[in-house]
């Protein structure tokens, strides 16, 4: 899978990104080498998911250009080798008419091209999807009847199914329990650490992820840091302030740092897809 | 082909067209039901009137266009009507809802003028309204079953790549999938299938057979698969029994297809509640 080891895979070179006159994103360059394990973090409204958008053409940046394996995304066609799991996933219409097996399909639909029905070895490849996540009990059950964790498990599976090279997740794990993350980011340590499978993670959860990841970079539309994990560690306190600029006084006012950050970041959730 | 077409009696072309047509709706109407958008056919449908009034005019008022069939101006409007909705949904981004009230209105309002100069008997526009399956000619049968055929090849191609866009159209980007390419495409086939109801169904009619069947078959399906095999299931029902009662009672046709429609609807939905009663009161003896 890993063929281009010289080649990033994903390269974003002098990104900047523009919604109605204001800027979202400045500037932005990034290499993220094949088999690392990136943790993108920054508040919200720091401009990830747009940065995230534009790493996958859903966006067109205004400046810059974004790589994926060396080749310029509007011209990329190997959708199969890249996995999105996406903030929205979860948000779908509940009473979709559509059982677990059916959506993990959805993943495989750009490889197996037009015409063609899923064969044997596509089923074959969709159940093993749903057993990697511990899905298989509830291959026929229909989606919307599902946990919120159980959800985010089975938008995984349609991630992997594919096989990636690079799996890209944009907050994959709001309004999943606590035990739940931490077997997820496990799950994913283990994809990163036996297939090889370069991971790009976008959170605003830093002290969850930072024991999983090998790399960091912290956005806010500009993007502050980015390199080896325990740099990060070294340097988090500055690398907060940096980052989070006045919120962090703010919040300091309230002698309640941690919990009221916390608080501060899930009411704000919504307004960052907008 | 065309001969063995040519040896059927009126009443079995009308019969095959009905079939086809009970096959084809459900399966629209599936896409259309999740997506939420089961409401456009009623505004193409009012659109696709005004191009066979379009027809009609064109037919009588200009001596060497007397060929034309208005089905064929039909689906013109109706294609054009269907890229416009989604040109509108698209203009008005939080108000995507206003696109079927303009297009339906400007249909009615221009069929009322195309109507009212055209010298036709008042039975041909009542049997285009309601439909009939006695005036299903060999042309009319010809130009549904060549749209039905051209509209299987198509869903057979792009039906996985609609269901995923349906459920998530980003994730659908990312896949690999045009997402523009096929909500074009969507907007064809939509266009196709009203355009091909409505000889049988009849105009205001052809909302009913995308919408009643797969509203009874979601009732009861676990998976995309099965809206939509028990909808062309109850599709298929509604034709049959539609049309055996309009031969009986020599009734429009449209009409009575949509009222077995409904009827089965009904019972669907009885069925449904008296098995979760049943299930409930086998779980309290439990």
């Amino acid at each position: 899978m890993n063929t281009h080891t010289n080649t990033p895979a994903v390269e974003i070179e002098n990104l900047s990104f523009a919604y109605r006159n204001q800027n979202v994103l400045e500037d932005i360059s990034l290499k993220v080498p094949h088999g690392s394990f990136l943790g993108l973090v920054g508040p919200n409204g720091s401009g990830k998911s747009t940065l995230i958008k534009c790493v996958l053409g859903l966006l067109t940046p205004d400046k810059g250009e974004v790589k994926l394996n060396g080749v310029p995304v509007k011209k990329f066609d190997k959708w199969s080798e890249i996995g999105f799991v996406s903030q929205k996933a979860n948000s779908f219409n509940s009473g979709f008419p559509a059982t677990v097996f059916e959506v993990v399909s959805m993943g495989l639909y750009g490889k197996v091209g037009l015409f063609r029905f899923l064969r044997k070895q596509h089923k074959e490849k969709v159940r093993e999807a749903i057993a990697q996540v511990g899905m298989e009990k509830y291959a026929q059950a229909n989606i919307g009847q599902l946990s919120g964790g159980q959800q985010q498990r089975v938008f995984i599976a349609r991630a992997l199914v594919s096989d990636p090279a690079i799996l890209i997740l944009d907050e994959p794990t709001v309004g999943v329990d606590a035990k739940s993350v931490n077997n997820f980011y496990t799950m994913l340590r283990e994809l990163n650490n036996e297939k090889g499978m370069t991971l790009i993670l976008v959170t605003h959860d830093i002290g969850a992820m930072s024991e999983y990841v090998t790399d960091v970079a912290c956005l806010n539309k500009c993007l502050h840091f980015h390199g080896d994990k325990q740099v990060f560690e070294d340097n988090k306190e500055e690398m907060m302030t940096a980052m989070y600029g006045h919120e962090v006084n703010l919040l300091e006012h309230n002698h309640d740092h941690g919990h009221h950050h916390h608080h501060h970041d899930h009411d704000d959730a919504g307004r960052e897809q907008a | 082909m065309i001969e063995l077409l040519q040896q059927l009696t009126f009443l079995e072309r009308g019969v095959i067209a009905g079939f086809i047509i009970g096959l084809i709706c459900p399966v629209i109407g599936s896409f259309l039901l999740v997506r939420r958008m089961t409401i456009i056919s009623e505004g193409l449908s009012h659109i696709t009137l005004t191009g066979i009034a379009a027809g009609v005019f064109l037919s009588q008022s200009v001596v060497y266009l007397g060929f034309i069939n208005p089905l064929y101006t039909g689906l013109i409007f109706s294609l054009a009507g269907s890229l416009l909705v989604e040109k509108l949904r698209q203009i008005y981004k939080h108000f995507q809802e206003l696109a079927i009230p303009i297009i339906l209105s400007s249909g009615i309002g221009l069929s009322a003028i195309l109507i009212s100069v055209t010298p036709s008997n008042t039975t041909e526009w009542f049997n285009f309204l309601f439909g009939s399956i006695v005036t299903v000619s060999l042309s009319d049968l010809g130009f549904i079953f060549s749209t039905g055929v051209i509209m299987l090849v198509l869903l057979g191609m792009f039906y996985k790549e609609m269901l995923s866009i349906s459920f998530d159209q980003e994730f659908a980007a990312t896949s690999g999938i045009s997402v523009r390419k096929m909500n074009f495409l969507f907007a064809v086939l939509i266009a196709l299938v009203i355009s091909m109801s409505m000889k049988v169904i009849g105009i205001l009619l052809v909302g009913a057979m995308v919408t009643l069947p797969v509203a009874a078959s979601i009732q009861f399906a676990k998976s995309f698969r099965q809206v939509v095999l028990i909808g062309i299931l109850i599709g298929e029902l509604s034709v049959l029994g539609g049309v055996m009662l309009s031969i009986y009672f020599n009734i429009a046709t449209g009409g009575m297809i949509v009222v077995t429609g409904v009827f089965l609807l009904i019972l669907t939905m009885l069925i449904k509640k008296i098995t979760r009663y049943a299930s409930g009161f086998r779980l309290s003896q439990s």
